[in-house]
């Protein structure tokens, strides 16, 4: 790779993680509404049930989350091989699994704790009464 | 971005080489945070219904006070963002103004943050209240107490630069915060979201 | 001022005392000897200060086996309670004495003899063979061999001032919270596992950057050696796994600290989630030991049948397979705690499923050594030997990955067999043949073959003696951690046999002290000048022995697997360049030892809670860092001709020889 005393390299390598005003001022103002739109949801309970607002929250976060990687951390725009997306694929994984399959555990090692009803029980082992 | 190539000499490219091992380096430790941080959701999700008879996030949480907290962490995020362009355009003056904002800004949200934990521990609802409270206090406060790092490294590095300036291991530098600081708002979005509005719908 | 410090903490019973004064002897001894012939410059200089990851190996392994030591010591007092205190007698220890002993025994030998061993063999390898001549920070490296230093002192100092955790290596609440553990103990545990945790995440970061980012031009992922594929998967491993220690302990230790409730048993707290959590953290990290097992392995194989390794690709493969299921299976270590046959099903199918490509790598081994020129040195015995007992360790594990099973075999003596089956037969007999096999290329000269086997001989009749008894006595019934039981349940002879099995083993590793001791008293006799002692294979075995301190006078470029092979094939080794460029390298700096000693005292100082202690010590290592960031002038520059007198010295000793 070091062959010669001057070589040229592509910007790329060189301005990995710079943006311009434009990509910044845009992941601000996609940022703030993000925020503001969540806000006003749960505020203003703009919704029916539980599950749809927090479907709907957690969506603009995720949004949010992938604007900001985008345009504020400049994910992606490495030249290959991509090993900061990798890694991040990988962290993002690990995070889901350690985060869910804890709750999902959790919530399970309530089972064999005292019930007020059984159905909870049978529907899970689909034994019919 | 514009595409010309640009021609640098053997030494520069070492230092460049030397840049992006660090940056990625930095990057690796970014994504433990990441891990470290999941732990910590995980345990408030599953420990935020144990209120113990004390008070859950409806009682406590104060959106409007939380929503001014999350605009001031965005918009130094943003700073941070134009801090970085002066940097790539060798403007070391107007680097030094969009530091200050952003310790600025940063410190303003480490305040209300502060000012709110007090207000929680004299009313009687500590850490020591419930194992809602306790995961609560921890989590938000690992996000602080990581605040409250980057303002001291942006400090010692605003003083080094605005001392020495933009040396090429200081560029280096700037850009690792930057990465520090973005991911500490990211972080933030998901305590706003899972923490305060989940917390109080 | 002292916090909870008194001269109570220093009255012990008299084993303890007997362990407190061999410790504190061996450390007046060394320093006696080191000022008699005059060696504190040398050490602070060629040592302590020095950030050579060769060296930082060294001292890794040193303290490895230093705690081996009193591991194997801490073993011994176990089997020999588990032997006597049947019926009327007691034993020799203590209920709580026991207690402390085997929760010492497991932090010791998985934290600081297999995390040391490990940590030591990829310091010295990794960097040799992908062609580098350091790590990618080696002012972190250096840290991160002093946090481990620090926790291992942590770990030490509490057999003399205090006590040690008696909630056994994990430490599960509601034992391990003040209310039941109102001592220092767990404290002790928390914060030496907290300090070492730090520096194996910084060290994860460290060689993942290093393997990624430092090979040599053309060593393609795909052409890199096998052992550091292995040590990139157990990074990977620790990098995202470590993180979950860090918030577990830390959550107890606010527990404990500031009265918080994550796993009290009121207000609130769920004991249950920090056995998730530390689980979660906790399968992984057998992983991490195992994977660079696996890789020395790989290499060995290899090499003691001429031949090269069968299925490079598949092996890969496993590794990355076994890298990312690692965090898919950790609710085995509690099928019974309670949750419903949904979960444990899951996790009991995702178990099995991670031996296969374990048996996978087995398979690619035997049929590498299939009609290759296979010879038995040290080395490749404890290949055999591995080949074994894991084979049985890890039947016995898909055995117990099926929930019904476990739930009659978990907690019992059949886990402690099954475990330490890995540990041992894996783990332990994976970096043992690491020692014997790269010995020749760090130190110049060889080790003594046949005390070599006579130790390898001994391990392997202990390891069986010490543990096969256990699974008959799983199966009858016996639980762990047991410090006494009646004589009608017939389980005595079982267990004196289990102690004649440790003896064995404390025989072996007399064997392997011997082996060093004679082998540098015969070390002109055994000098390899060739620097590839075994006709080995990859770049590592291409640099005179023992390496010089830059490893590679010329970057090589290498064209496919197996660099070294193919240049010895192709006879292009005999180049000598013509010109030999100057080569920078990082200056000595003591601050990685400055920051190591602070954070012990920082954590001695939280454990008795002396806060003046605490702030000074986080203050002064946060001015090391700044002062270190101050510091433009960390490299030196090695001039050619010092490189070419070297090169040249080491040829004409390899021709004359």
């Amino acid at each position: 790779m070091k062959k010669s005393s001057t070589v040229t390299i592509k910007p790329e390598i060189r301005d990995a993680g710079l943006g311009s005003l434009g990509s910044y001022l845009t992941g601000f103002v996609l940022s703030i509404i993000l925020t503001l739109i969540a806000y006003y949801v749960v505020t203003a309970k703009l919704y029916s049930s539980n599950l749809q607002v927090v479907s709907i929250i957690i969506s603009l976060a995720i949004l949010q989350l992938f604007v900001q990687l985008i345009f504020f951390l400049h994910l992606g725009r490495e030249s290959k091989p991509r090993w900061n997306v990798t890694v991040f694929v990988f962290a993002a994984t690990v995070v889901l699994i350690v985060v869910f399959g804890s709750i999902w555990i959790m919530n399970n090692l309530n089972y064999n704790m005292a019930h007020s009803s059984d159905s909870y029980i049978r529907k899970d082992e689909l034994i019919k009464q | 971005m514009n595409n010309e190539a640009v021609a640098l000499n053997s030494a520069e490219i070492l230092e460049q080489e030397n840049t992006n091992k660090t940056m990625f380096g930095f990057w690796l430790y970014l994504m433990t945070d990441c891990v470290l941080f999941a732990v910590l959701f995980a345990t408030y999700a599953v420990l935020h219904k144990n209120t113990f008879g004390g008070p859950g996030g409806a009682e406590i949480f104060n959106m409007p006070y939380i929503l001014v907290e999350t605009m001031l962490l965005l918009t130094s995020s943003f700073t941070c963002g134009l801090a970085m362009l002066a940097v790539h355009k060798k403007q070391r003056k107007a680097l030094l103004i969009a530091l200050a904002i952003t310790f600025g800004l940063g410190l303003a949200f480490l305040s209300m943050e502060l000012f709110e934990f007090r207000h929680l521990v004299v009313e009687g609802n500590s850490w020591t209240r419930s194992a809602f409270l306790s995961s609560y206090f921890t989590l938000v406060g690992t996000h602080g107490l990581h605040i409250t790092v980057g303002l001291f490294w942006l400090a010692t590095l605003g003083y080094q630069i605005f001392k020495n300036g933009l040396k090429q291991h200081a560029v280096k530098r700037l850009g690792l915060f930057s990465l520090f600081w973005h991911f500490l708002d990211i972080i933030w979005i998901f305590i706003f979201t899972v923490v305060y509005l989940m917390g109080v719908s | 001022m002292l916090g909870k410090l008194t001269l109570d903490a220093l009255k012990h019973d008299e084993i303890v005392m007997f362990g407190v004064f061999t410790m504190v002897g061996a450390g007046v001894l060394a320093i006696i000897l080191l000022t008699y012939f005059k060696k504190w410059k040398w050490l602070w200089k060629e040592w302590i200060t020095s950030l050579d990851p060769k060296k930082i190996g060294v001292m890794y392994i040193l303290v490895a086996l230093l705690m081996l030591f009193k591991g194997i010591f801490d073993t011994g007092l176990l089997r020999v309670q588990q032997a006597t205190s049947v019926g009327s007698s007691q034993g020799i220890l203590s209920a709580d004495h026991f207690q402390q002993v085997f929760s010492a025994h497991g932090t010791i030998m998985i934290f600081f003899v297999a995390m040391g061993l490990m940590f030591g063999l990829i310091n010295l390898v990794v960097p040799l063979q992908i062609g580098a001549r350091d790590v990618a920070f080696p002012f972190l490296n250096s840290i991160s061999f002093w946090l481990f230093f620090a926790g291992m002192m942590l770990v030490n100092i509490s057999l003399a001032i205090g006590e040690f955790s008696a909630a056994g290596w994990l430490a599960y609440p509601p034992l391990s919270e003040l209310a039941y553990s109102p001592g220092v103990g767990v404290d002790y545990w928390i914060w030496s596992l907290q300090i070492a945790g730090i520096g194996s995440l910084l060290s994860g970061v460290n060689f993942i950057t290093t393997i990624l980012r430092m090979r040599c031009p053309g060593m393609k992922l795909m052409r890199m050696p096998l052992f550091c594929w292995s040590v990139l998967g157990s990074m990977t491993l620790v990098v995202f796994a470590f993180p979950i220690l860090t918030v577990t302990l830390a959550l107890l230790a606010l527990d404990r600290t500031f009265g918080m409730h994550f796993f009290t048993s009121t207000f609130g707290g769920n004991p249950m989630m920090y056995v998730n959590l530390i689980w979660a953290w906790g399968h992984p990290e057998v992983y991490i030991l195992i994977l660079p097992a696996f890789g020395v392995f790989s290499e060995i194989v290899a090499t003691f049948s001429k031949k090269r390794l069968f299925g490079y690709k598949y092996m890969v493969y496993a590794i990355i397979a076994i890298t990312i299921l690692s965090y898919l299976v950790w609710l085995h270590h509690f099928f019974t705690m309670g949750a419903g046959s949904n979960v444990n099903s899951f996790f009991g199918i995702m178990t099995m499923i991670i031996a296969i490509p374990t048996g996978v790598k087995v398979f690619n081994w035997l049929f590498t050594m299939y009609r290759g020129r296979v010879w038995f040195a040290t080395p490749m015995l404890w290949f055999l030997g591995f080949v074994f007992t894991f084979t049985i360790g890890g039947v016995t594990g898909v055995l117990m990955a099926v929930p019904p099973i476990d739930f009659q075999l978990h907690n019992s003596l059949f886990l402690v067999a099954h475990f330490h089956n890995m540990v041992i037969g894996g783990v332990v007999f994976g970096y043992l043949a690491a020692l014997t096999y790269w010995f020749p290329k760090f130190f110049g000269f060889r080790l003594n073959e046949t005390l070599g086997k006579y130790s390898f001989w001994f391990w392997i009749f202990g390891f069986a003696f010490a543990f096969l008894p256990l699974y008959a006595l799983g199966i009858m019934g016996a639980t762990r951690r047991l410090n006494h039981y009646d004589a009608s349940q017939g389980w005595q002879q079982l267990f004196i046999v289990a102690a004649f099995g440790v003896l064995l083993i404390m025989i072996g590793i007399g064997f392997m002290v011997l082996q060093y001791i004679v082998s540098i008293i015969q070390r002109k006799k055994n000098i390899d000048n060739t620097g590839d002692p075994w006709d080995a294979r990859n770049l590592e075995w291409s640099t005179a022995s023992p390496v010089p301190f830059y490893n590679f006078a010329k970057t090589p470029i290498v064209r496919g697997r197996n660099a070294w092979w193919e240049m010895k094939q192709s006879k292009i080794r005999f180049d000598a360049p013509i010109e030999y460029d100057k080569i920078v390298l990082p200056k000595n700096t003591p601050f990685g030892f400055y920051i190591g000693m602070l954070a012990l005292f920082f954590g001695f100082a939280v454990i008795w809670h002396i806060l003046w202690l605490v702030i000074v010590c986080f203050l002064a290592i946060i001015s090391l860092i700044v002062i270190r960031s101050n510091n433009d002038d960390t490299e030196y520059v090695v001039p050619g001709k010092v490189i070419e007198k070297i090169e040249k010295a080491n040829r004409f000793k390899a021709q004359a020889s």
